[in-house]
C-alpha cells in the first residue's frame, strides 16, 4: 500500500510509533531557527522624545528594570538645556532566560525646550534617515556582512505632557512629520496628575486630534495582516495613548515589593493596571509586539526610504551622459521609466550612483 | 516601608579592546570575520553576558539528541497545554498582572514553577514572536537531485518526504533516451505537519549522464542554479520587495553509483562545476547491493577522492563548546557517514508483525528506516530536522553572496566601459553632436576630470577583482 500524498497532522498527544510512517519532522525547523536566534541575539532601538522633565529616562529604566537611559549613565548630570536638539544614544546588552538583546535607547535632549521650537524635529528626522541610509549602504555593498548591524530606529515613544486639554501644536507637528518614517507610540507622561475621568476625556481628545490630522500611530491600521491581528490591535488602538507613570523606587505594599511613587494620600503602583497603564505599554513594546514593531520598520518604513532613494539616484543617473550610445533620446525627469537596456544595467547604475554618493 | 534604590546596574557594552563606552553615538560594529568563517560570532559582546544553555523541560528537543524518530515523552503534553494557553491569550491579549506569556502559547519560556515569583522584563518571548511570523508565512526548501538514471533517485525522494511525486512516470527505453538532452523538471509539494507549512521543491534532472557523450551534461543544472540566483538578485534590488519568492537551490543530492570503484570522472567534473554554487551532499545509492564492509571501504575511498580532487561538499557547522556531548557525538557520526549510503522504497512490507517500508529479497528483508541497514534516517534527520536551516543559511550567505559580488562587478565594469568609451570618443573628437541629450553642463574641464576618475575606477575594479579572486581561493581552500 503506498502512502497518501500528504501526511496528515498528528493527533494531539499521540505518541508516534517507532517506525512512524507519516511523520517527516519538518516542525523541527522551528527548533533550528530558535537555536540560531538564540545564538545571534536580537537588537532593539528605541527613541524617546519629549520635553525635559517629563520622566523619559525614568520610564525607560522602569521598562527595562535597569539603568538603561542616558541620565543614569552619565557620571554628573548637567541640567543645562542644549541649544539645539541633540541625539544621544546609549547601548546595553541585556539578557533574560538565555535570550540576548542589544538594547539602544536614543535620547533627544533639547526637544521642545527652546523659545522658538520651529523645526526642532529636523535633527531627529535626519538622524532616523541617516540610520536608514547607513543600512542601505551596507546592503548594496559588494561584499556584505553576514548580518548587517541594525541601527534603525524601531520605535519612537513620544511623551505628551498631561495638560488634560488637547495636543499642543508642537505635538501635532512632530507626530505628523515623523509618523511617516518611524513607528510612533504616544504616551501621556506623569499621568498621576490626572484623575480617571480626566484621563479618559484627555485620551479621547487626543485620539480625535490624531485622526483629524491624519496621524497614524503604532499599531497602524493599514498594516494589520489578518483578522486575528486586527482584533488584538483594535484593542490597543482603543487604549492609545497609554497613560504611564514611571518610577525607580520600590515600596512595600501588602507584603510585596513593588515599584511606585509614595505620596501623603497614597502610593501609586506602577505595575497596577488600576492605577496606570504602564503594564500595557510594557506588554505592547516588549512582550507581544516587539517583533512586529521591528518588522514594520524593516519592511515598510525602510522600504519606503529605499524606494525613494533609488528613484532619486535614478534621476541623477539618467541626467548624466547616457552610457549606452544606442539608447533612444528620452525625456528628462522620468525616474520610473526603465531604459531600453535590461534591468542589470539599472541595478549596476543604482550601485554606482549610490556608492559614489558615499 | 521604604526600600532603597533597587535598580539593576547594567555594565555598559564595550568593544573588545575598548574599556568604557562613553555615552555618545554608538557606532555600528559588524561581524568582521571573513565570509568563510562558519561561526556565527556575536557582535562583540563581552564575556560579562553569559550564555545560559537553555534546556527547558518539555521542549521539543532536537530529535537526534534522544532518539531518531520518537519525540520526548514530555512533548505530548505540550500540544494539549497549547490549546488552553492560546485561548487565554486571545481573550486577554494584554494580561499585565500575570507573568510574561508568549501570545499564542507556543513554547513558553516563563513556564517553570520557580519563575512564578520572579520579576521579569519579558523579552524572552522574542524568539516566539519571530516564530509566529514565519509559521504564518511557511517555509520553503529547494532541493536538486542529480545522478544517472536507475540509481533510485525518485524512490528516495518519495521515501524522504513521504510523498508520491512520480505517480505517473513513464520510464523511457534506451532508444528514446539517445536523443534527449538533460531536462530540468520541477516538482512542488506542500507539506504540513503540526501547523508548520513547508513548500518543498524538488528539481529533477532526467537524462543526466544518459547520453553516449556526457560532456558538460551538468550545464543545464549550472544554468538553472544561476538563473535562480539572478532572479533573486533582481528581485532583491528591485523596488517592490514585499513578496520575493526564494527559489534559490538550497541543496544538491548527488547520487554516486555503488557499482563503480568510487567516483567516476563524470561525478568529479560535475561536482567540481557545482560546488561553488550549491551545497552538495553526496549520496551512495542502492546501498543494499553492498555488504557492510564494502560500504565502509567505498565511503572511505569516496571521501579520499573528494579531498583529492578538491571538491567542496557541504560541511557541517562546527559545534559550539557549550553544546552537550550527545549533540557533539551526533555531529561526529554525521561527519563520518559522508557519503550517506541509502536505500529507498515506496513499498510497505510486513514482517514479524511490524509494518515498514522495505525491500523483500529471498535472503531477507531490508528495512529502509533501520539505521543498521542504511543511512537513510541519518540523511533524513540531517536534511529535515537538524540542518535545513543551516543549508539555507549557507546558500544565502556564501553561495549567493559570491554570485552577487561577481555579478555586480561584471555589471559595473560593463557600465564603466561603455561610459568610458563614449566619453573617450567625445573627448577625442571634440564634437558634441553625437549625444541625443544636451549635457547639463558643457564643461570640458569637468569631462576630463570624469575621464580621469574613470581610469581610477578601472584600476580600483582590477584591485577588487584581485581581492575577489583571493577570497574565492581561500574560500575554496577553507570551506
Amino acid at each position: 500500500m503506498s502512502e497518501a500524498t500528504k501526511p496528515q497532522p498528528q493527533a494531539k498527544g499521540e505518541k508516534t510509533p517507532i517506525s512512524d510512517t507519516s511523520y517527516v519532522g519538518i516542525d523541527a525547523i522551528l527548533e533550528q531557527m530558535r537555536r540560531k536566534a538564540m545564538k545571534q541575539g536580537f537588537e532593539f532601538n528605541v527613541m524617546v522624545v519629549g520635553q525635559s522633565g517629563l520622566g523619559k529616562s525614568t520610564l525607560m529604566n522602569t521598562l527595562f528594570k535597569s539603568k538603561v537611559s542616558r541620565k543614569s549613565v552619565q557620571p554628573n548630570v548637567e541640567e543645562r538645556i542644549p541649544k539645539t536638539v541633540e541625539i544621544k544614544s546609549v547601548s546595553h546588552d541585556v539578557e533574560e532566560k538565555g535570550v540576548r538583546m542589544k538594547l539602544t535607547v536614543i535620547d533627544t535632549p533639547g526637544f521642545g525646550d527652546q523659545i522658538n521650537n520651529e523645526n526642532c524635529w529636523q535633527p531627529i528626522m535626519k538622524f532616523i534617515n541617516d540610520q536608514y541610509e547607513s543600512y542601505l549602504q551596507e546592503e548594496i555593498n559588494i561584499n556584505r556582512k553576514k548580518r548587517i548591524p541594525d541601527s534603525r530606529v524601531h520605535c519612537c515613544i513620544y511623551f505628551i505632557p498631561p495638560t488634560g486639554h488637547c495636543l499642543r501644536p508642537l505635538d501635532v507637528e512632530f507626530m505628523r512629520h515623523l509618523s511617516k518614517v518611524v513607528n510612533i507610540v504616544p504616551v501621556i507622561a506623569k499621568a498621576d496628575t490626572l484623575t480617571l475621568e480626566e484621563r479618559d476625556s484627555f485620551k479621547k481628545t487626543i485620539r480625535e486630534e490624531l485622526r483629524a490630522n491624519g496621524i497614524d500611530v503604532y499599531p497602524q491600521k493599514e498594516f494589520d495582516e489578518d483578522a486575528e491581528d486586527r482584533m488584538i490591535n483594535d484593542k490597543i488602538r482603543e487604549m492609545t495613548p497609554f497613560a504611564v507613570v514611571g518610577s525607580d523606587q520600590e515600596y512595600q505594599v501588602n507584603g510585596k515589593r513593588i515599584l511606585g511613587r509614595k505620596t501623603k494620600w497614597g502610593t501609586i503602583e506602577v505595575e497596577n493596571i488600576a492605577h496606570c497603564e504602564f503594564a500595557y505599554l510594557r506588554d505592547l513594546l516588549i512582550r507581544t509586539h516587539m517583533q512586529n514593531i521591528k518588522d514594520i520598520t524593516c519592511s515598510i518604513h525602510y522600504e519606503t526610504y529605499r524606494v525613494r532613494r533609488l528613484n532619486e539616484s535614478n534621476i541623477l543617473f539618467t541626467s548624466n551622459p547616457p552610457d549606452h550610445p544606442t539608447v533612444q533620446p528620452k525625456a528628462n525627469g522620468q525616474p520610473e521609466e526603465q531604459p531600453a537596456t535590461p534591468q542589470p544595467n539599472g541595478v549596476a547604475a543604482q550601485h554606482e550612483a549610490l556608492s559614489h554618493e558615499m | 516601608m521604604q526600600y532603597p534604590y533597587a535598580m539593576r546596574d547594567l555594565p555598559l557594552m564595550s568593544h573588545s579592546g575598548e574599556q568604557h563606552q562613553r555615552p555618545g553615538h554608538y557606532g555600528a560594529e559588524g561581524i568582521g570575520s571573513p565570509i568563510n568563517g562558519r561561526h556565527l560570532s556575536l557582535p562583540g559582546t563581552p564575556s560579562l553576558v553569559r550564555t545560559i544553555p537553555f534546556h527547558p523541560r518539555g521542549s521539543p528537543a532536537v530529535p537526534p539528541r534522544h532518539n531518531h524518530m520518537g519525540l520526548d515523552p514530555e512533548f505530548q503534553q505540550l500540544p494539549l497545554r497549547r490549546q488552553i494557553v492560546s485561548q487565554v491569550s486571545l481573550d486577554s491579549p494584554l494580561s499585565p498582572s500575570m507573568r510574561p506569556r508568549s501570545p499564542w502559547g507556543r513554547f513558553d519560556p516563563y513556564d517553570s514553577p520557580e519563575d512564578q515569583d520572579k520579576e521579569y522584563v519579558g523579552f524572552a518571548t522574542l524568539p516566539n514572536q519571530v516564530h509566529r511570523k514565519t509559521v504564518k508565512k511557511g517555509f520553503t526548501f529547494t532541493l536538486i537531485v542529480a545522478g544517472e538514471s536507475g540509481l533510485g533517485k525518485s524512490t528516495l525522494i518519495n521515501s524522504l518526504f513521504l510523498t508520491d511525486l512520480y505517480k505517473d512516470r513513464k520510464v523511457l527505453n534506451a532508444e528514446e533516451r539517445i536523443s534527449r538532452t538533460v531536462a530540468i523538471i520541477k516538482h512542488t509539494v506542500g507539506i504540513e505537519e503540526k501547523g508548520v507549512k513547508l513548500r518543498l521543491t524538488i528539481i529533477d534532472t532526467p537524462g543526466f549522464g544518459d547520453a553516449v557523450n556526457n560532456t558538460e551534461s551538468w550545464r543545464h543544472i549550472d544554468d538553472y542554479i544561476d538563473q535562480q540566483f539572478e532572479q533573486y538578485f533582481r528581485d532583491e534590488s528591485g523596488l517592490n520587495r514585499r513578496n520575493i519568492q526564494d527559489n534559490r537551490v538550497h541543496c544538491c543530492l548527488y547520487f554516486i553509483s555503488p557499482f563503480g570503484h568510487g567516483l567516476r570522472p563524470l561525478d568529479v567534473d560535475c561536482m567540481r562545476a557545482l560546488h561553488e554554487k550549491v551545497n552538495i551532499i553526496p549520496v551512495l545509492a542502492k546501498a543494499d547491493s553492498l555488504t557492510p564492509a564494502e560500504v565502509c571501504r567505498k565511503k572511505m575511498k569516496i571521501r579520499e577522492e573528494i579531498k583529492q580532487f578538491g571538491i567542496n561538499i557541504y560541511q557541517f557547522p562546527e559545534c559550539d563548546s557549550d553544546e552537550d556531548e550527545d549533540f557533539k557525538t551526533q555531529e561526529q557520526i554525521l561527519k563520518n557517514s559522508i557519503p550517506f549510503a541509502v536505500i529507498g522504497s515506496n513499498v510497505q512490507v510486513e514482517s514479524k508483525g511490524r509494518k515498514f517500508r522495505g525491500r523483500v529479497y529471498p535472503w531477507g528483508v531490508v528495512e529502509v528506516e533501520n539505521p543498521a541497514h542504511s543511512d537513510f534516517l541519518l540523511l533524513r534527520n540531517m536534511l529535515v530536522r537538524t540542518h535545513m536551516q543551516d543549508l539555507k543559511d549557507v546558500t544565502r550567505e556564501i553561495h549567493y553572496e559570491n554570485y552577487r559580488a561577481q555579478c555586480i562587478q561584471n555589471m559595473t565594469r560593463m557600465v564603466v566601459l561603455e561610459r568610458k568609451r563614449s566619453l573617450r570618443e567625445k573627448y577625442r573628437d571634440g564634437s558634441e553632436a553625437d549625444f541625443p541629450l544636451p549635457l547639463a553642463v558643457a564643461d570640458t574641464e569637468k569631462e576630463r576630470l570624469i575621464y580621469e576618475k574613470d581610469e581610477e575606477l578601472r584600476k580600483m575594479q582590477e584591485v577588487l577583482e584581485r581581492i575577489q579572486e583571493q577570497m574565492q581561493h581561500s574560500h575554496r581552500g577553507g570551506c
